[in-house]
């Protein structure tokens, strides 16, 4: 039995946000083509337009993240969204039970959009499959599945740089086993055309059949990172490790860490991402974020538009019923 | 009383017998074959033109949530969806609560299916006490209460010194010990097979080395202790692979596997279906094909459910904080039935393997239907269709993957010890 | 029915119309901002009459407009540019089409979300009946009494024609 995509409606418009994979390429432009004219927003005397005026916005955070949550609230805000920051300490919250009493009662208070970041994979899929039927949610981070709105303002940032994908080789490298970013990354990448996607990771961060998710995989990070025109650094989630996966976090420096030596092996115009916070000499030299082909910043201005871009398009939808009619 | 079941199409592979006959019973026993012994007075005449008789199915793994769990699930409410299922003995692995380790329990969960005999329940007792992996528990004991058989559930046995030893002590009485192959170190906080799908959906994952460590582990010390060894729920082609070398190196083990993992693969978990959060976990398309080979050379003995109801709740969480396990219970024998026409195995090739060698693997006398066997049967309608969904499900654990799946043959009669237990 | 099928005729007179209401009101260098798609189209033509210093400001009013949840958010390919400061200063608004007075209303809100300007004068190509907020035109270049099931509609952007159209 296929079921129909949730996260989209019966007109195939977005509902929810939950993931890129899936999305039509064309689905993908309107956001970064609607972001291009957020961006602009952010630049005015007043930073706010009233598109979602009276429209309420609960950001429920199971996992704590200062940064991500400031951008989506800003995001809403500048929508003129009303805004409802709620963290979750989630040694309450184990028992399903419990999460589904939350949702009816944020429902309870008439929301009209969750934005959730949950440590657990299928969080986001799981809170869309339960809301009642006017709620939309946007996945904010859930465990190691996905991260879309990363993704996309990682999209942006590129086409700012790098207006044509298909004709881009495109390196990420790092924790690709346990990043959620990562996920999102390379669906998005692979919608939009880029002909050659490129994982570096020691094996132990490479997943299994990782070339199922559209990529080439390299151990090598040397030979990995030659001729790329676009190199996204992930985060060394050590808080996430378990077992034995690296020796060292010098070691990991020594060979996947971003030195301004491996980097002058990309093409000389190659741009530098990084979705933040940075651990400075691991996973990339001081000089090297801080350096002219670093956009790490550009990427946190730009997470605002997108942001907008997606909650709009997705509370924008025009009353399905409305349209029967 | 006497019951004569007439016209039906018999199957009992014990006794090689594959014909339409009528089959009379009483006492309990089937006491003819063809024709009415003398005297025989027909109190209840089943027809069963058109469809098949059975041995009563033997479920070598159910879980009926008690004693322990009981708002999951009750041994009333499971035996009543075993008996609509035809089946009519379930084995209960020890890891009820409490735990099956002292004769206590044993006798508690025999008197309470005595109140509620939809089914025969027989169960596993714990292999270490308390299922903690580190002391023997007393398995003479355990064997004088009634258990067929020891098994550790899927708590681990990390010292392997230990193991040796629980092998030895279980060998030394002749019990034979039932074994959920999993190294705990690989499979570690995993709720999905390691592939493409755990991949792409970032789910912690449990490579397929988590089920073949340990089988080779084991076999290495069935091989050396002697112990007349089960293997539980096989997932994956190259533990069949092994079982069946070992096997072929003339060791004592026999295996099974459940009908979820030969119709299911990790594509099923779609986008985190926590319906399809099982272990072991439902693996690749390759491991799916090589269980069926397994099944049909022989060397996966037995078609077991692995029932584990759950109320709602349970499965409402993000897919790896669901609580892993399927109601089952109700599709066994339909989805075996439909092997006949996914693979080389005849109807009776697969009525022994839920019958007559799991009766075998738990040194049983039922599974069979020879004169003087105690009559449990099953009557089945081969033709009769329906659609699985909460409503149709008897078990009181509606979780199952198979919702919306046509099934295509339905129970009509079940008889347990010569009694009419259930009839649609 | 008063003739539309000159439009250059009627962007004379409203480019004659504008300079005397600026006289009278004594503005000097007013700014002009047209709104996308046809108001843009409009005030690219009456920008060369007037003779006007400072580049055209264009609006894309989609971010405030009221019925945003009714029609939801298309991909804007041009977003609004004001390449001025606003503040204190005298604005020129055209828009092609006056009818309800809605995107006149999201217009305004705009413009004050760039500053505060000295004043604000309306001019419309076409002011139709249908008014449903008080927002009238100080300049236009026809008015039509239409029903409601008449629609007036500008093609351009060369040439500029105006379009009666009769929906079932």
């Amino acid at each position: 039995m296929k079921q129909r995509d949730i996260q989209l409606d019966s007109q195939g418009r977005l509902r929810h946000f939950l993931t890129i994979e899936g999305l039509k390429q064309q689905t993908l432009i309107d956001i970064l083509d609607t972001a291009e004219n957020f961006s602009t927003v952010g630049t005015r005397k007043v930073k706010k337009v009233p598109l979602l005026r009276g429209k309420t916005i609960a950001n429920l955070f199971f996992e704590a993240s200062t940064r991500t949550r400031t951008t989506f609230e800003l995001a809403a805000k500048r929508l003129s969204a009303d805004v409802l920051n709620i963290n979750i300490n989630t040694s309450s919250t184990t028992k399903g039970e419990s999460l589904l009493d939350m949702l009816r009662n944020l429902e309870a208070m008439h929301c009209d959009m969750f934005v959730v970041r949950h440590h657990s994979s299928g969080a986001a899929h799981f809170f869309a499959k339960h809301v009642a039927p006017h709620i939309s949610v946007i996945n904010g981070g859930d465990g190691s599945h996905a991260h879309p709105t990363q993704g996309m303002l990682d999209m942006f940032t590129i086409r700012r740089h790098k207006p044509d994908f298909t004709a881009l080789r495109v390196a990420v490298v790092g924790d690709i086993l346990h990043s959620r970013v990562a996920r999102s990354q390379i669906h998005a990448l692979n919608i939009l055309g880029v002909p050659e996607v490129r994982a570096i990771g020691p094996r132990t961060l490479i997943p299994a059949e990782a070339e199922s998710l559209g990529v080439h995989v390299y151990n090598d990070m040397k030979e990995g990172i030659r001729d790329v025109d676009v190199v996204i650094m992930l985060r060394l989630q050590r808080e996430r490790m378990q077992g034995a996966l690296l020796p060292s976090e010098n070691e990991y420096y020594r060979t996947y860490g971003l030195s301004p030596e491996k980097l002058a092996l990309a093409k000389p115009d190659a741009i530098v991402m990084h979705p933040g916070p940075i651990n400075r000499g691991v996973e990339m030299a001081s000089s090297v974020a801080d350096g002219p082909q670093s956009v790490i910043l550009e990427q946190v201005t730009n997470g605002i538009a997108v942001r907008m871009a997606i909650m709009s398009m997705v509370l924008g939808r025009p009353n399905e019923e409305q349209e029967a009619n | 009383m006497g019951i004569h079941i007439s016209k039906g199409h018999l199957i009992d592979p014990t006794n090689q017998v594959d014909k339409i006959t009528d089959l009379f019973i009483e006492d309990g026993q089937v006491i003819g074959l063809d024709k009415a012994p003398n005297n025989f007075k027909t109190e209840q005449l089943i027809n069963a033109e058109g469809q098949y008789v059975i041995p009563g199915i033997i479920d070598l793994q159910a879980r009926v949530r008690e004693p322990g769990q009981e708002d999951k699930a009750s041994i009333a409410s499971e035996t009543r969806a075993a008996a609509a299922g035809g089946i009519t003995t379930l084995c209960l692995p020890p890891d009820t609560q409490p735990i099956i380790d002292t004769p206590a329990v044993i006798e508690l969960i025999h008197r309470r299916n005595e109140l509620a005999a939809s089914a025969e329940i027989v169960t596993l007792g714990a292999l270490t006490k308390g299922l903690g992996g580190t002391e023997l528990s007393e398995m003479y004991e355990l064997k004088r209460a009634g258990c067929v058989g020891v098994s550790n559930a899927r708590a681990p046995i990390p010292n392997t010194l230990v193991m040796r030893r629980a092998m030895e002590y279980a060998a030394n009485f002749e019990m034979t010990l039932f074994l959920t192959a999993e190294d705990h170190s690989l499979s570690k906080n995993g709720c999905a097979h390691e592939g493409m799908i755990s991949t792409r959906l970032g789910l912690p994952s449990i490579p397929e080395a988590a089920e073949t460590m340990a089988v080779a582990r084991l076999l290495m010390l069935v091989e050396q202790t002697g112990v007349r060894a089960h293997f539980c729920q096989l997932s994956t082609a190259k533990s069949v692979q092994m079982i069946n070398r070992a096997q072929h190196d003339g060791l004592p083990v026999t295996a099974d596997v459940t009908t979820h993992h030969l119709y299911l693969t990790e594509m099923d978990i779609g986008y985190f279906d926590s319906n399809c959060h099982v272990f072991p976990p439902l693996r690749s398309q390759r491991d799916k094909a090589g269980l069926r080979e397994g099944l049909s050379n022989g060397t996966l003995n037995a078609i077991c459910s692995d029932h584990q109801p759950h109320e709602l709740d349970a499965k409402l969480a993000p897919f790896c904080e669901s609580e892993p396990g399927m109601s089952t219970i109700d599709t066994l024998l339909p989805l075996a039935l439909r092997l006949v026409d996914e693979t080389n195995l005849t109807l009776s090739d697969i009525i022994a393997r839920l019958t007559s060698h799991p009766a075998q693997i738990l040194g049983l006398k039922t599974g069979q239907l020879g004169i003087g066997s105690r009559a449990n049967i099953c009557v089945f309608d081969p033709q009769q269709s329906w659609m699985v969904s909460h409503e149709t499900l008897n078990s009181r654990g509606k979780n199952s993957p198979f919702i919306d799946w046509e099934m295509k043959g339905q129970v009509s009669h079940t008889l347990l010890a010569g009694r009419v237990v259930f009839q649609r | 029915m008063t003739d539309i099928s000159n439009v250059n005729t009627l962007l004379d007179k409203m480019a004659e119309s504008i300079q005397s209401k600026c006289q009278t009101r004594q503005v000097s260098d007013p700014l002009m901002i047209g709104i996308h798609t046809g108001g843009v189209w409009v005030a690219n033509a009456l920008h060369p009459r007037l003779g006007l210093k400072e580049d055209l400001g264009t609006l894309n009013i989609s971010f405030y407009r009221d019925d945003f949840t009714r029609i939801g958010m298309h991909p804007q390919v041009e977003p609004s540019s004001l390449p001025f400061e606003v503040n204190d200063r005298h604005i020129i608004l055209v828009d092609d089409v006056l009818h309800t007075g809605r995107t006149i209303r999201a217009a305004l809100n705009e413009i004050f979300d760039y500053g505060r300007p000295a004043s604000v004068m309306l001019a419309a190509l076409v002011v139709r009946s249908g008014k449903e907020l008080p927002v009238c035109a100080d300049v236009m270049g026809i008015r039509l009494n239409l029903t409601e099931s008449q629609h007036i509609k500008l093609t351009g952007p060369d040439p500029l024609k105006l379009e009666l159209q009769e929906s079932k």
